[in-house]
Protein backbone atom coordinates (compact mmCIF):
# COMPACT_ATOMS: atom_id res chain seq x y z
CA UNK A 1 0.00 0.00 0.00
CA UNK A 2 2.71 2.43 1.06
CA UNK A 3 4.86 1.45 -1.88
CA UNK A 4 1.99 2.13 -4.27
CA UNK A 5 1.40 5.54 -2.67
CA UNK A 6 5.11 6.30 -2.84
CA UNK A 7 5.34 5.38 -6.50
CA UNK A 8 2.31 7.55 -7.32
CA UNK A 9 3.95 10.38 -5.40
CA UNK A 10 7.20 9.80 -7.28
CA UNK A 11 5.42 9.89 -10.61
CA UNK A 12 3.71 13.15 -9.68
CA UNK A 13 6.99 14.62 -8.40
CA UNK A 14 8.94 13.68 -11.53
CA UNK A 15 6.21 14.85 -13.90
CA UNK A 16 5.41 18.16 -12.27
CA UNK A 17 9.07 18.76 -11.48
CA UNK A 18 9.97 18.31 -15.14
CA UNK A 19 7.11 20.51 -16.36
CA UNK A 20 7.83 23.25 -13.82
CA UNK A 21 11.53 23.27 -14.64
CA UNK A 22 10.71 23.33 -18.36
CA UNK A 23 8.29 26.22 -17.90
CA UNK A 24 10.76 28.19 -15.83
CA UNK A 25 13.30 27.66 -18.61
CA UNK A 26 11.25 30.08 -20.71
CA UNK A 27 12.39 32.75 -18.27
CA UNK A 28 15.84 31.36 -17.44
CA UNK A 29 16.86 30.95 -21.06
CA UNK A 30 15.83 34.45 -22.10
CA UNK A 31 17.51 35.91 -19.06
CA UNK A 32 20.73 34.00 -19.65
CA UNK A 33 20.78 34.85 -23.35
CA UNK A 34 20.39 38.47 -22.31
CA UNK A 35 23.23 38.34 -19.83
CA UNK A 36 25.50 36.62 -22.34
CA UNK A 37 24.86 39.28 -24.94
CA UNK A 38 25.37 42.03 -22.31
CA UNK A 39 21.70 42.85 -21.98
CA UNK A 40 19.35 42.26 -19.06
CA UNK A 41 16.73 40.04 -20.66
CA UNK A 42 13.15 40.16 -19.33
CA UNK A 43 13.34 42.00 -15.99
CA UNK A 44 10.12 44.01 -15.89
CA UNK A 45 7.33 41.65 -14.78
CA UNK A 46 7.60 41.00 -11.05
CA UNK A 47 10.82 40.62 -9.04
CA UNK A 48 13.75 40.03 -11.45
CA UNK A 49 11.13 39.53 -14.17
CA UNK A 50 10.10 36.19 -12.67
CA UNK A 51 6.44 36.68 -13.61
CA UNK A 52 7.46 36.71 -17.26
CA UNK A 53 6.62 33.00 -17.27
CA UNK A 54 3.08 33.79 -16.12
CA UNK A 55 2.76 36.56 -18.67
CA UNK A 56 3.93 34.26 -21.47
CA UNK A 57 1.51 31.56 -20.33
CA UNK A 58 -1.44 33.95 -20.25
CA UNK A 59 -0.51 35.25 -23.67
CA UNK A 60 -0.21 31.83 -25.25
CA UNK A 61 -3.47 30.61 -23.68
CA UNK A 62 -5.44 33.54 -25.04
CA UNK A 63 -4.00 33.45 -28.52
CA UNK A 64 -6.24 32.35 -31.34
CA UNK A 65 -5.81 28.62 -31.84
CA UNK A 66 -6.04 28.58 -35.60
CA UNK A 67 -5.97 25.45 -37.75
CA UNK A 68 -5.28 26.20 -41.39
CA UNK A 69 -8.00 24.96 -43.77
CA UNK A 70 -5.42 23.05 -45.86
CA UNK A 71 -4.15 21.10 -42.85
CA UNK A 72 -4.90 17.47 -42.10
CA UNK A 73 -6.95 18.22 -39.00
CA UNK A 74 -6.71 15.13 -36.75
CA UNK A 75 -2.99 14.63 -37.34
CA UNK A 76 -2.36 18.34 -37.04
CA UNK A 77 -4.02 18.44 -33.63
CA UNK A 78 -2.38 15.24 -32.43
CA UNK A 79 1.25 15.86 -33.24
CA UNK A 80 2.04 18.55 -30.63
CA UNK A 81 0.75 16.17 -27.97
CA UNK A 82 3.05 13.40 -29.21
CA UNK A 83 6.28 15.25 -28.50
CA UNK A 84 5.00 16.34 -25.11
CA UNK A 85 3.94 12.83 -24.14
CA UNK A 86 7.05 11.04 -25.42
CA UNK A 87 9.42 13.38 -23.63
CA UNK A 88 7.42 13.11 -20.40
CA UNK A 89 7.43 9.31 -20.77
CA UNK A 90 11.22 9.37 -20.97
CA UNK A 91 11.31 11.12 -17.59
CA UNK A 92 9.72 8.00 -16.17
CA UNK A 93 13.07 6.19 -16.02
CA UNK A 94 15.21 9.11 -14.84
CA UNK A 95 16.22 8.57 -11.20
CA UNK A 96 16.07 11.91 -9.35
CA UNK A 97 17.43 10.32 -6.18
CA UNK A 98 17.80 6.74 -4.84
CA UNK A 99 14.13 6.85 -3.80
CA UNK A 100 12.43 9.22 -6.23
CA UNK A 101 12.13 7.38 -9.52
CA UNK A 102 8.86 6.79 -11.30
CA UNK A 103 9.79 3.40 -12.69
CA UNK A 104 12.85 1.19 -12.12
CA UNK A 105 12.76 -0.34 -15.57
CA UNK A 106 15.56 -2.80 -16.26
CA UNK A 107 15.66 -1.50 -19.82
CA UNK A 108 15.57 2.12 -18.69
CA UNK A 109 18.22 3.37 -21.07
CA UNK A 110 16.65 1.58 -24.04
CA UNK A 111 13.28 3.01 -23.05
CA UNK A 112 14.76 6.50 -23.11
CA UNK A 113 16.25 5.92 -26.56
CA UNK A 114 12.99 4.47 -27.85
CA UNK A 115 10.96 7.37 -26.56
CA UNK A 116 13.28 9.98 -28.02
CA UNK A 117 12.95 8.15 -31.35
CA UNK A 118 9.16 8.28 -31.09
CA UNK A 119 9.46 12.04 -30.59
CA UNK A 120 10.48 12.30 -34.25
CA UNK A 121 6.94 11.29 -35.23
CA UNK A 122 5.60 14.47 -33.70
CA UNK A 123 7.73 16.62 -35.95
CA UNK A 124 7.30 14.50 -39.06
CA UNK A 125 3.52 14.32 -38.70
CA UNK A 126 3.25 17.95 -37.67
CA UNK A 127 5.23 19.06 -40.70
CA UNK A 128 3.33 16.78 -43.05
CA UNK A 129 -0.13 17.59 -41.69
CA UNK A 130 0.46 21.33 -41.94
CA UNK A 131 0.17 20.97 -45.71
CA UNK A 132 2.52 23.78 -46.62
CA UNK A 133 6.07 23.88 -47.87
CA UNK A 134 8.20 25.22 -45.01
CA UNK A 135 6.86 22.81 -42.39
CA UNK A 136 7.42 19.96 -44.85
CA UNK A 137 11.01 21.02 -45.55
CA UNK A 138 11.61 21.38 -41.83
CA UNK A 139 10.24 17.96 -41.06
CA UNK A 140 12.25 16.34 -43.86
CA UNK A 141 15.37 17.88 -42.41
CA UNK A 142 14.43 16.78 -38.93
CA UNK A 143 14.01 13.17 -40.06
CA UNK A 144 17.52 13.14 -41.50
CA UNK A 145 19.03 14.93 -38.56
CA UNK A 146 17.27 13.15 -35.72
CA UNK A 147 17.52 9.65 -37.14
CA UNK A 148 21.24 9.93 -37.81
CA UNK A 149 22.06 11.61 -34.51
CA UNK A 150 20.00 9.13 -32.53
CA UNK A 151 22.30 6.45 -33.91
CA UNK A 152 25.39 8.18 -32.50
CA UNK A 153 23.65 8.97 -29.24
CA UNK A 154 22.65 5.32 -28.87
CA UNK A 155 26.14 4.11 -29.74
CA UNK A 156 27.80 6.53 -27.34
CA UNK A 157 25.92 5.18 -24.32
CA UNK A 158 26.96 1.62 -25.08
CA UNK A 159 30.31 2.35 -23.44
CA UNK A 160 28.52 3.42 -20.28
CA UNK A 161 26.40 0.28 -20.35
CA UNK A 162 29.52 -1.84 -20.78
CA UNK A 163 31.11 -0.23 -17.72
CA UNK A 164 28.00 -0.37 -15.56
CA UNK A 165 26.82 -3.77 -16.79
CA UNK A 166 23.18 -2.70 -16.71
CA UNK A 167 20.53 -0.79 -18.62
CA UNK A 168 18.88 0.23 -15.37
CA UNK A 169 19.64 3.91 -14.79
CA UNK A 170 19.74 3.55 -11.00
CA UNK A 171 22.35 0.82 -11.38
CA UNK A 172 24.31 3.01 -13.79
CA UNK A 173 24.37 5.81 -11.21
CA UNK A 174 25.39 3.42 -8.45
CA UNK A 175 28.21 2.09 -10.64
CA UNK A 176 29.69 5.61 -10.69
CA UNK A 177 30.33 5.71 -6.94
CA UNK A 178 34.08 5.46 -7.39
CA UNK A 179 34.54 7.47 -10.57
CA UNK A 180 32.13 9.42 -12.73
CA UNK A 181 31.84 7.89 -16.19
CA UNK A 182 32.75 11.21 -17.76
CA UNK A 183 36.43 10.40 -17.08
CA UNK A 184 36.73 6.96 -18.70
CA UNK A 185 34.04 7.76 -21.27
CA UNK A 186 35.01 11.32 -22.26
CA UNK A 187 34.49 10.80 -26.03
CA UNK A 188 31.16 9.12 -25.32
CA UNK A 189 30.13 12.11 -23.20
CA UNK A 190 31.00 14.58 -25.96
CA UNK A 191 29.13 12.52 -28.56
CA UNK A 192 26.14 12.08 -26.27
CA UNK A 193 25.91 15.80 -25.60
CA UNK A 194 26.25 16.74 -29.27
CA UNK A 195 23.84 13.98 -30.31
CA UNK A 196 21.42 14.97 -27.57
CA UNK A 197 21.40 18.62 -28.60
CA UNK A 198 20.85 17.51 -32.20
CA UNK A 199 18.04 15.12 -31.28
CA UNK A 200 16.11 17.76 -29.35
CA UNK A 201 17.01 20.07 -32.29
CA UNK A 202 18.27 22.86 -30.10
CA UNK A 203 20.57 25.52 -31.42
CA UNK A 204 23.13 25.26 -32.95
CA UNK A 205 21.45 22.16 -34.47
CA UNK A 206 18.03 23.75 -34.96
CA UNK A 207 17.92 23.02 -38.67
CA UNK A 208 14.33 21.72 -38.56
CA UNK A 209 13.26 25.19 -37.37
CA UNK A 210 15.95 27.50 -38.74
CA UNK A 211 14.11 30.82 -38.56
CA UNK A 212 16.33 32.50 -41.10
CA UNK A 213 15.60 29.99 -43.86
CA UNK A 214 12.46 27.97 -43.02
CA UNK A 215 10.34 30.65 -41.27
CA UNK A 216 9.78 28.37 -38.27
CA UNK A 217 10.19 24.92 -39.78
CA UNK A 218 7.75 22.22 -38.79
CA UNK A 219 5.66 24.44 -36.48
CA UNK A 220 5.20 27.35 -38.88
CA UNK A 221 1.44 26.74 -39.14
CA UNK A 222 0.92 26.19 -35.42
CA UNK A 223 -0.43 28.85 -33.11
CA UNK A 224 -1.80 29.24 -29.62
CA UNK A 225 -1.49 26.39 -27.19
CA UNK A 226 -0.50 23.86 -29.88
CA UNK A 227 2.57 25.92 -30.57
CA UNK A 228 2.97 26.20 -26.81
CA UNK A 229 3.09 22.42 -26.53
CA UNK A 230 5.87 22.23 -29.12
CA UNK A 231 7.65 24.96 -27.22
CA UNK A 232 7.35 23.34 -23.81
CA UNK A 233 8.19 20.00 -25.43
CA UNK A 234 11.45 21.50 -26.64
CA UNK A 235 12.27 22.79 -23.16
CA UNK A 236 11.33 19.43 -21.68
CA UNK A 237 13.77 17.95 -24.16
CA UNK A 238 16.55 20.18 -22.82
CA UNK A 239 15.74 19.11 -19.27
CA UNK A 240 15.65 15.47 -20.35
CA UNK A 241 18.97 15.54 -22.17
CA UNK A 242 20.56 17.38 -19.25
CA UNK A 243 19.14 14.90 -16.74
CA UNK A 244 20.31 11.96 -18.87
CA UNK A 245 23.80 13.44 -19.30
CA UNK A 246 24.03 13.88 -15.54
CA UNK A 247 22.73 10.37 -14.90
CA UNK A 248 24.98 8.66 -17.40
CA UNK A 249 28.21 10.62 -17.06
CA UNK A 250 28.18 12.80 -13.93
CA UNK A 251 27.07 10.35 -11.28
CA UNK A 252 23.41 11.35 -11.10
CA UNK A 253 22.45 12.06 -7.50
CA UNK A 254 25.89 11.11 -6.12
CA UNK A 255 27.75 13.77 -4.19
CA UNK A 256 28.97 14.63 -0.71
CA UNK A 257 27.21 16.64 2.06
CA UNK A 258 24.08 17.74 0.20
CA UNK A 259 21.02 15.49 -0.14
CA UNK A 260 21.02 13.39 -3.34
CA UNK A 261 18.04 15.18 -4.87
CA UNK A 262 19.75 18.57 -4.53
CA UNK A 263 22.91 17.19 -6.15
CA UNK A 264 20.89 15.91 -9.07
CA UNK A 265 19.14 19.25 -9.42
CA UNK A 266 22.38 21.23 -9.31
CA UNK A 267 24.14 19.05 -11.88
CA UNK A 268 21.13 19.12 -14.20
CA UNK A 269 20.90 22.90 -13.88
CA UNK A 270 24.58 23.24 -14.80
CA UNK A 271 24.03 21.06 -17.85
CA UNK A 272 20.95 23.08 -18.89
CA UNK A 273 23.01 26.26 -18.62
CA UNK A 274 25.67 24.68 -20.83
CA UNK A 275 23.06 23.83 -23.49
CA UNK A 276 21.75 27.40 -23.35
CA UNK A 277 25.34 28.62 -23.69
CA UNK A 278 25.56 26.60 -26.92
CA UNK A 279 22.60 28.55 -28.18
CA UNK A 280 24.09 31.87 -27.14
CA UNK A 281 27.42 31.36 -28.85
CA UNK A 282 27.48 28.85 -31.69
CA UNK A 283 26.33 29.41 -35.29
CA UNK A 284 24.10 26.93 -37.09
CA UNK A 285 25.84 24.53 -39.54
CA UNK A 286 24.43 23.63 -42.95
CA UNK A 287 22.53 20.36 -43.21
CA UNK A 288 25.29 18.72 -45.25
CA UNK A 289 27.95 19.85 -42.77
CA UNK A 290 25.83 18.48 -39.97
CA UNK A 291 25.43 15.07 -41.59
CA UNK A 292 29.06 14.88 -42.73
CA UNK A 293 30.19 15.67 -39.20
CA UNK A 294 27.87 13.02 -37.81
CA UNK A 295 28.68 10.15 -40.13
CA UNK A 296 32.36 10.85 -40.75
CA UNK A 297 33.47 12.04 -37.31
CA UNK A 298 31.04 11.06 -34.58
CA UNK A 299 30.23 7.58 -35.85
CA UNK A 300 33.85 6.33 -36.09
CA UNK A 301 34.67 7.85 -32.69
CA UNK A 302 31.62 6.21 -31.13
CA UNK A 303 32.48 2.81 -32.66
CA UNK A 304 36.11 3.14 -31.62
CA UNK A 305 34.99 4.03 -28.12
CA UNK A 306 32.86 0.88 -27.90
CA UNK A 307 35.74 -1.19 -29.24
CA UNK A 308 38.29 0.14 -26.74
CA UNK A 309 35.90 0.06 -23.78
CA UNK A 310 34.83 -3.49 -24.61
CA UNK A 311 38.43 -4.62 -25.00
CA UNK A 312 39.46 -3.10 -21.66
CA UNK A 313 36.41 -4.60 -19.91
CA UNK A 314 37.27 -8.01 -21.33
CA UNK A 315 40.93 -7.70 -20.34
CA UNK A 316 40.00 -6.78 -16.75
CA UNK A 317 37.69 -9.79 -16.55
CA UNK B 1 37.33 22.82 -32.37
CA UNK B 2 39.51 25.38 -30.60
CA UNK B 3 37.48 28.24 -32.01
CA UNK B 4 34.25 26.65 -30.76
CA UNK B 5 35.59 26.32 -27.22
CA UNK B 6 37.01 29.83 -27.36
CA UNK B 7 33.64 31.20 -28.50
CA UNK B 8 31.88 29.39 -25.68
CA UNK B 9 34.33 30.84 -23.16
CA UNK B 10 34.17 34.40 -24.51
CA UNK B 11 30.38 34.38 -24.44
CA UNK B 12 30.32 32.84 -20.98
CA UNK B 13 32.64 35.51 -19.58
CA UNK B 14 29.99 38.13 -20.38
CA UNK B 15 28.17 36.95 -17.25
CA UNK B 16 30.72 38.90 -15.20
CA UNK B 17 30.45 42.08 -17.23
CA UNK B 18 27.95 44.84 -16.72
CA UNK B 19 25.18 44.96 -19.32
CA UNK B 20 25.32 47.95 -21.63
CA UNK B 21 21.55 48.34 -21.60
CA UNK B 22 20.22 51.61 -20.22
CA UNK B 23 17.19 50.89 -18.02
CA UNK B 24 15.33 53.77 -19.60
CA UNK B 25 12.39 54.86 -17.45
CA UNK B 26 14.39 54.51 -14.23
CA UNK B 27 17.73 55.49 -15.70
CA UNK B 28 17.41 58.62 -17.79
CA UNK B 29 19.72 58.93 -20.77
CA UNK B 30 22.36 61.67 -20.59
CA UNK B 31 21.61 63.74 -23.66
CA UNK B 32 23.91 66.47 -24.97
CA UNK B 33 22.74 70.09 -24.70
CA UNK B 34 22.38 70.34 -28.47
CA UNK B 35 20.11 67.28 -28.71
CA UNK B 36 17.13 68.02 -30.95
CA UNK B 37 14.03 67.42 -28.87
CA UNK B 38 11.01 69.46 -27.75
CA UNK B 39 10.96 72.98 -29.22
CA UNK B 40 10.74 76.02 -26.92
CA UNK B 41 10.43 79.77 -27.39
CA UNK B 42 12.95 81.66 -25.29
CA UNK B 43 13.08 85.13 -23.76
CA UNK B 44 15.94 87.58 -23.90
CA UNK B 45 17.91 88.39 -20.71
CA UNK B 46 15.48 91.24 -19.91
CA UNK B 47 12.51 88.87 -19.90
CA UNK B 48 10.91 89.97 -23.16
CA UNK B 49 9.94 87.50 -25.84
CA UNK B 50 12.74 87.06 -28.33
CA UNK B 51 10.45 86.11 -31.18
CA UNK B 52 9.89 88.91 -33.65
CA UNK B 53 7.36 86.93 -35.70
CA UNK B 54 9.47 87.07 -38.85
CA UNK B 55 8.00 83.76 -40.08
CA UNK B 56 11.42 82.43 -41.10
CA UNK B 57 10.99 79.31 -38.95
CA UNK B 58 7.64 78.56 -40.52
CA UNK B 59 9.18 79.04 -43.95
CA UNK B 60 12.14 76.80 -43.13
CA UNK B 61 10.02 74.03 -41.62
CA UNK B 62 10.02 71.10 -44.07
CA UNK B 63 6.81 69.62 -42.66
CA UNK B 64 4.96 72.90 -42.16
CA UNK B 65 4.25 72.28 -38.50
CA UNK B 66 4.77 75.90 -37.33
CA UNK B 67 2.00 78.47 -37.56
CA UNK B 68 2.20 82.05 -36.25
CA UNK B 69 0.75 85.48 -36.78
CA UNK B 70 2.76 88.68 -36.28
CA UNK B 71 1.53 91.65 -34.27
CA UNK B 72 3.09 94.94 -33.11
CA UNK B 73 3.26 96.13 -29.53
CA UNK B 74 2.57 99.78 -28.54
CA UNK B 75 6.31 100.43 -28.34
CA UNK B 76 6.69 99.23 -31.91
CA UNK B 77 8.25 95.88 -31.11
CA UNK B 78 6.99 92.89 -33.10
CA UNK B 79 5.74 89.75 -31.43
CA UNK B 80 3.68 86.70 -32.47
CA UNK B 81 -0.03 87.01 -31.60
CA UNK B 82 -0.19 83.23 -31.59
CA UNK B 83 2.54 80.69 -32.10
CA UNK B 84 1.54 77.10 -32.69
CA UNK B 85 3.68 74.02 -33.26
CA UNK B 86 2.03 70.76 -34.23
CA UNK B 87 4.35 68.17 -32.67
CA UNK B 88 2.51 65.30 -34.28
CA UNK B 89 4.04 66.56 -37.50
CA UNK B 90 7.34 67.93 -36.22
CA UNK B 91 10.36 65.83 -37.22
CA UNK B 92 12.78 67.57 -34.83
CA UNK B 93 15.07 68.54 -37.70
CA UNK B 94 16.17 71.83 -36.14
CA UNK B 95 15.74 73.86 -39.34
CA UNK B 96 13.64 76.40 -37.43
CA UNK B 97 16.40 76.93 -34.92
CA UNK B 98 18.90 77.47 -37.71
CA UNK B 99 16.62 79.90 -39.48
CA UNK B 100 15.76 81.97 -36.42
CA UNK B 101 17.56 85.35 -36.48
CA UNK B 102 16.88 86.11 -32.82
CA UNK B 103 17.68 82.75 -31.16
CA UNK B 104 14.05 82.69 -30.07
CA UNK B 105 13.11 79.18 -31.21
CA UNK B 106 15.34 76.47 -29.78
CA UNK B 107 15.33 72.71 -29.52
CA UNK B 108 15.85 71.13 -26.11
CA UNK B 109 17.03 67.65 -24.99
CA UNK B 110 13.53 66.71 -23.82
CA UNK B 111 11.94 63.96 -25.89
CA UNK B 112 9.27 62.58 -23.55
CA UNK B 113 6.27 64.08 -25.30
CA UNK B 114 3.95 61.09 -25.67
CA UNK B 115 0.24 61.88 -25.44
CA UNK B 116 -2.90 59.77 -25.31
CA UNK B 117 -4.80 62.28 -27.39
CA UNK B 118 -3.47 63.44 -30.72
CA UNK B 119 -4.86 66.95 -30.32
CA UNK B 120 -2.71 67.40 -27.23
CA UNK B 121 0.32 67.30 -29.49
CA UNK B 122 -0.48 70.81 -30.73
CA UNK B 123 1.44 73.23 -28.50
CA UNK B 124 0.28 76.84 -28.24
CA UNK B 125 2.48 79.80 -27.37
CA UNK B 126 1.88 79.48 -23.61
CA UNK B 127 3.14 75.90 -23.76
CA UNK B 128 6.18 76.79 -25.83
CA UNK B 129 7.32 79.96 -24.10
CA UNK B 130 9.86 79.43 -21.33
CA UNK B 131 11.04 82.01 -18.79
CA UNK B 132 14.76 81.90 -19.59
CA UNK B 133 17.09 82.63 -22.47
CA UNK B 134 17.93 79.00 -23.31
CA UNK B 135 21.21 78.24 -25.05
CA UNK B 136 22.32 81.87 -25.56
CA UNK B 137 22.04 83.43 -22.12
CA UNK B 138 23.36 86.96 -22.91
CA UNK B 139 22.00 87.46 -26.37
CA UNK B 140 19.51 90.21 -26.96
CA UNK B 141 18.52 90.75 -30.55
CA UNK B 142 17.70 94.44 -30.01
CA UNK B 143 21.08 95.16 -28.45
CA UNK B 144 22.82 94.12 -31.64
CA UNK B 145 23.44 96.52 -34.49
CA UNK B 146 20.25 97.92 -35.87
CA UNK B 147 17.44 100.38 -35.59
CA UNK B 148 16.40 101.94 -32.32
CA UNK B 149 13.61 100.02 -30.60
CA UNK B 150 13.79 101.53 -27.12
CA UNK B 151 16.35 99.03 -25.83
CA UNK B 152 19.53 100.76 -26.96
CA UNK B 153 20.32 104.00 -28.69
CA UNK B 154 21.50 104.00 -32.25
CA UNK B 155 25.22 103.30 -32.36
CA UNK B 156 25.39 101.87 -28.87
CA UNK B 157 24.63 98.26 -29.75
CA UNK B 158 27.06 95.40 -29.64
CA UNK B 159 29.29 95.21 -32.69
CA UNK B 160 27.98 98.58 -33.79
CA UNK B 161 29.81 101.82 -34.53
CA UNK B 162 28.40 105.22 -33.83
CA UNK B 163 26.88 106.68 -36.97
CA UNK B 164 29.19 108.96 -38.90
CA UNK B 165 28.41 112.63 -38.26
CA UNK B 166 27.87 113.82 -41.82
CA UNK B 167 27.97 117.46 -40.77
CA UNK B 168 31.44 117.29 -39.34
CA UNK B 169 34.66 117.43 -41.34
CA UNK B 170 36.82 116.22 -38.51
CA UNK B 171 38.20 112.66 -38.61
CA UNK B 172 37.79 112.39 -34.84
CA UNK B 173 34.10 111.69 -35.06
CA UNK B 174 34.83 108.00 -34.47
CA UNK B 175 35.42 107.66 -30.77
CA UNK B 176 38.55 105.53 -30.65
CA UNK B 177 38.10 104.79 -26.98
CA UNK B 178 34.59 103.52 -27.48
CA UNK B 179 35.65 101.27 -30.33
CA UNK B 180 38.30 99.70 -28.18
CA UNK B 181 35.76 99.03 -25.50
CA UNK B 182 33.57 97.02 -27.82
Amino acid sequence: MYSLLWSILSIALVMFGAIIVAASLIFVERRLLGVWTRRYGPNRAGPFGLFQVVADMIKIFFKEDWIPPFADRPVFVMSPAVIFVTVLMSFMVVPLSPFVVASRLNVGLLFFLAMSSLGVYSIVLGGWASGSKYPLLGSIRSITQMLSYEAFMGLSVVGVVLLAGSFNLSDIVNAQKGLWFVVPQLPAFVIFLIGGVAVIHRLPFDLPEAESELVDGYHTEYSGMKFGLFFVGEYLGIVLISAMTVTLFFGGWLGPWLPPFIWFLLKTAACIVLIILFRASLPRPRIDQLLTFGWKVLLPIALLNILVTGAICLAIQ
Amino acid sequence: MYSILRTLWLVFVNIFRKPITQQYPEEKPKLPARYRGRIVLTRDPDGDERCVACNLCAAACPVDCIALEPAVREDGRRYPRFFRINFSRCIMCGMCEEACPTYAIQLTPDFEMAEQNRSNMVYEKEHLLISGPGKHPHYNFYRQAGAEMGVKKTGEGEQERRPVDLHSLLPGTIDQEELNRK
